[in-house]
């Protein structure tokens, strides 16, 4: 990737990042940890990859995301906003009963959402059913998903993988935000599903092992995915839960809790030190 | 002619399946629900998901966002109830164009025995938002239900059954989602059946008739949304009911027609059902007799509702 477009993306990540802050400030609540790991991913994919336009939403020639960790609804929604799928303004309104940014994404309720999901292991099906339509059309557009590592606990994730490889879903593009973390602690002491990418193999998948943080190694891992013919890729991205605000990194305890006001000043500060720091 | 609902829903698939928009889900079990007629004709469309209906109901939703036509098929035990939340999450809060076609409904399962046999099925799936319930009583309403919900955008439990069963209707019915059916009328009492017991409530009518009873007997093949005009109908021309139903007395057609007389025309009511208790093993006629779900027990429910009128 060159020099000027990976900076760019470094610092439309760190504005998402600051929009995740202030949706879960002011609704007081939300998901901020599993929001910010996989916040860089998703930043490479709709700035650099997928292809959707906000004007032409329900285009049957789209790319396609499913956030099957549907918790990290705050990333999600800064992205499109971002995208002008919604406006920017709207984002503090997420989680009120007066606004459509549900807790979690609703396809019928938020412009530019793929699909419903919050419910874990439900999405990452429903991202096969899509790309199954894909094959069947002979359309071109990719599908992508997003699992959280907590998320492999859910039985049917095990199912999809299976319907996935089975069906030969070269056009599936799922990601692992392997951040270690869930709402009880560490993965590997509530229930461990390591080791995640031997399990993957196993299930007939391609697996590719990236930092989750490394926008080169993010864009160099999807093209490898789009090449790869015959079977579903699954990227395991190393991530850090609540990347990019020092007091959230690595602390489960920010899984689902909002900043106050001090704590939000302090993460949005940070921030804003670091784009200054890109210089861009 | 005898049918099974299931049989009649194969053939359905089979009939309208040119329509390029359907694809056919099943679970490792087409040759039961009879998802294999379809698999043969247009076998690009239909996708075994293996033994796992919880993929099999959120891929539906997915494959549903991009503007098909699902129709996702097991025995009701695995759908509805085994994969009732990914129904749930996946497909009636977004709203997606899913067909449940649940085959294999309650006892008549037979010799499966409890494990197999769906009896809570109406009552969870009648409590979903966005999801309409519909439960045909021979194999002409069946295929003509299936047309209406193919032509229909929105979730669908389509409860169907294993054992063959008598023809209710000739060539000329026309089956219409939502609107309840009069097969006889009758002052006394009216008797208000779905499924397989519409047979029983009919044979009950004419049982009665024979004593001087004259009951009106009703079919409700569309259990959600129920149709309350007719219902209130029927309660205020004959001031008794009696409902019969292949499930749980908690929580289905029994319970549907309570709520909307409680509310709109009270009348006395009794419930015939399987009582709060699960099935077993054994011949299908022989464990519907052992339940009580036979035109006997109707006319006894029927005589108990009476009485309480009189009152």
């Amino acid at each position: 990737m060159e020099q000027k477009l990976l900076l760019s993306l470094k610092r439309k990540a760190a504005e998402v990042r600051k929009n995740i802050i202030e949706e879960v400030f002011s609704a007081n609540s939300g998901h901020p940890g599993g929001s910010l790991s996989c916040t860089d991913i998703l930043t490479v994919l709709y700035f650099k990859h997928m292809n959707v336009d906000p004007k032409k939403q329900k285009d049957p020639d789209r790319d396609r995301f499913v956030l099957s960790k549907g918790h990290a609804s705050p990333v999600l929604y800064s992205i499109l906003a971002e995208k002008g799928f919604i406006p920017k303004e709207d984002l503090v309104t997420f989680r009120q009963a007066d606004s459509y940014l549900e807790g979690h994404p609703s396809v019928k309720d938020v412009p530019g959402v793929d699909m419903t999901t919050g419910s874990l292991g439900q999405g990452i099906s429903a991202a096969c059913g899509m790309a199954q339509m894909g094959k069947l059309d002979k359309k071109n557009y990719r599908v992508y998903a997003i699992l959280g590592d907590g998320e492999l606990q859910e039985g049917q994730v095990w199912e999809a993988m299976m319907y996935a490889a089975h069906y030969k879903l070269d056009n599936l593009t799922a990601f692992l935000d392997h951040n270690g973390l869930q709402i009880d602690g560490d993965i590997t002491k509530v229930m461990s599903p390591e080791p995640v990418a031997a399990k993957f193999e196993s299930f007939g998948w391609n697996v590719i092992i990236v930092d989750g943080h490394d926008m080169t190694q993010i864009d160099n891992a999807i093209e490898k995915a789009k090449d790869t013919k015959g079977k579903p890729t699954m990227i395991v991205a190393e991530t850090i839960k609540g990347k990019g605000v020092s007091y959230m990194e690595n602390q489960y305890g920010w899984h689902g809790k909002a900043p106050n006001q001090e704590l939000r000043d302090k993460a949005i500060a940070e921030l804003d030190a670091y784009i200054e720091n890109l210089g861009v | 002619m005898k049918k099974a609902t299931r049989a009649a829903y194969g053939e359905a698939l089979a009939e309208y399946g040119s329509n390029e928009k359907i694809i056919v889900l099943d679970a490792d079990l087409s040759k039961s629900t009879m998802t294999a007629s379809f698999k043969e004709l247009y076998p690009e469309r239909f996708f075994n998901t293996g033994i796992a209906e919880a993929n099999m109901m959120s891929s539906a939703a997915g494959m549903a966002t991009c503007g098909k036509i699902v129709f996702a098929s097991s025995f009701a035990i695995f759908a509805a109830i085994r994969a009732g939340e990914q129904i749930r999450n996946s497909i009636c809060y977004p709203k997606l164009n899913v067909k449940v076609a649940a085959t294999h409904s309650g006892i008549s399962v037979g010799e499966d025995g409890a494990t197999h046999q769906a009896i809570e099925d109406i009552a969870l799936m009648r409590a979903l938002p966005n999801m309409t319930v519909i439960q045909p009583c021979d194999g002409r309403e069946t295929k003509q239900a299936v047309k209406a919900i193919i032509d229909y955008d929105g979730p669908v439990y389509l409860r169907l059954g294993r054992l063959a069963v008598e023809d209710i209707y000739d060539n000329s019915y026309v089956f219409q989602m939502g609107k309840g059916v009069q097969l006889k009328d009758g002052c006394d009492l009216t008797i208000i059946a779905t499924g397989l017991m519409v047979k029983p409530a009919l044979d009950a009518c004419e049982i009665l008739k024979t004593q001087g009873i004259l009951a009106r007997v009703i079919n409700i093949h569309t259990i959600k949304p129920i149709d309350k005009n007719i219902l209130i109908k029927a309660a205020r021309e004959t001031g008794a009911i009696v409902t019969a139903e292949e499930h749980n007395i908690i929580g289905g057609l029994g319970s549907a027609v309570c709520e909307v007389l409680g509310e709109e025309w009270p009348v006395p009511i009794k419930r015939v059902g399987i009582e709060d208790k699960f099935g077993k093993s054994g011949k299908p006629e022989e464990l519907l007799k052992m339940y009580g779900l036979t035109a006997e027990n109707i006319v006894i429910k029927s005589k108990i509702a009476m009485a309480l009128k009189k009152k």
